[in-house]
């Protein structure tokens, strides 16, 4: 199959290993185009995955690996319509993009999300489809959505709640803090901390060792000890789309897209 | 455990290093936004960078309204 390059992601199969590379500026915003170019991805992975036994997810920007959900998109596409039409929209593209994320999720060979400096929101939530997070030093992991009235959107709490303890997710949740790959480890959630710039070649090895075992062992592996957690991320999108229906939120998204002040990612 | 004025000191030396700028123009009493020239995100480097020098967590929202090295050293001493 041939390598992908889109706006927002490109892929190739590089010794084995897929390559899926988040290449949009300012640092990754998940908005409409990079959702269109995940679902071709995710459109085309089991035949990828015929060619090869891992796949890896980083970003080729220097700002880190992804800031999460295109606020300025959405704010903007949200002032153009009704409410209701809002909300509708909103929900199909939390649908759209769990399905992805699912799909990711649910993938048979193992997978990798090699991180460094922002990984922000629906930014964590991409890595946490993935079966490994290495982090490099200047990693900075969050969850701010509480901030703008929301809870996180695209499978964060779920995937969270299966991966750590509920009291870890708790005080990400509702403090909105950040933290840094150390801290990550600590809590579970970074297999390894690479020194700054290594993710990448430290996530290639990973992948050749994981690549040794017999597939279809790691996927049955997988599929046991990764369940996916259905019933709790279709709960999460009926909150997401309760909560959005707020005024609050509008006045979040509007304050945070107008924002000029020097700490705009500070809760 | 360390003074304060150490504790300022290793942060205006590991500010100027990662901004790549002359440690003698930094003073405590400067904007660090404005003094580094700096955004949000490159903030959010800086304190990543000092939380592991000091090995210590900085919740960010400690960092909110702080804009000036002396009040910042002041934030990362309380937690040494």
């Amino acid at each position: 199959m041939k390598p992908f390059q889109g706006q927002a992601l490109s892929w190739a199969i590089k010794d084995r290993v897929i390559e899926l590379v988040l290449r949009r500026e300012p640092c990754n915003e998940i908005g409409s185009q990079c959702l269109e170019e995940l679902e071709r991805f995710a459109s085309v992975l089991p035949e990828l995955e015929q060619n090869a036994h891992s796949l890896i997810l980083y970003s080729d920007l220097a700002c880190g690996f992804c800031a999460g959900a295109d606020l300025r998109e959405l704010y903007q596409r949200s002032q153009e319509m009704k409410k209701k039409d809002a909300i509708a929209g909103v929900r199909k593209f939390l649908e759209r993009l769990h399905h992805v994320m699912n799909t990711l999720d649910a993938c048979p060979i193992p997978t990798i999300a090699a991180v460094h400096g922002i990984v922000f929101g629906g930014g964590l939530e991409l890595a946490l489809t993935c079966d490994l997070i290495i982090a490099d030093k200047t990693a900075r992991f969050c969850f701010p959505e509480l901030r703008l009235g929301l809870i996180p959107g695209f499978g964060g709490i779920p995937r969270l709640k299966r991966d750590l303890g509920n009291a870890v997710v708790r005080d990400l949740l509702l403090t909105g803090r950040s933290f840094n790959s150390t801290k990550a480890q600590q809590i579970g959630l970074a297999s390894q901390v690479v020194a700054e710039g290594e993710a990448l070649r430290v996530a290639r090895a990973t992948a050749a060792q994981m690549g040794k075992f017999d597939r279809n062992t790691a996927a049955a592996a997988k599929k046991f000890i990764k369940p996916i957690p259905y019933d709790d991320l279709r709960r999460e999108i009926e909150i997401f789309c309760e909560l959005f229906s707020q005024p609050a939120v509008e006045a979040g998204l509007k304050k945070f897209v107008e924002s000029t002040s020097a700490q705009p990612y500070l809760p | 455990m360390q003074t304060q004025q150490q504790t300022l000191d290793e942060v205006l030396e590991l500010a100027a290093a990662q901004f790549k700028i002359p440690r003698e123009t930094l003073s405590a009493d400067d904007d660090f936004f404005k003094k580094l020239g700096i955004d949000s995100l490159q903030a959010l480097s800086l304190l990543t960078r000092l939380e592991q020098h000091f090995k210590i967590e900085l919740p960010d929202y400690e960092m909110q309204g702080v804009s000036d090295f002396r009040t910042l050293a002041e934030r990362i001493q309380s937690r040494l």
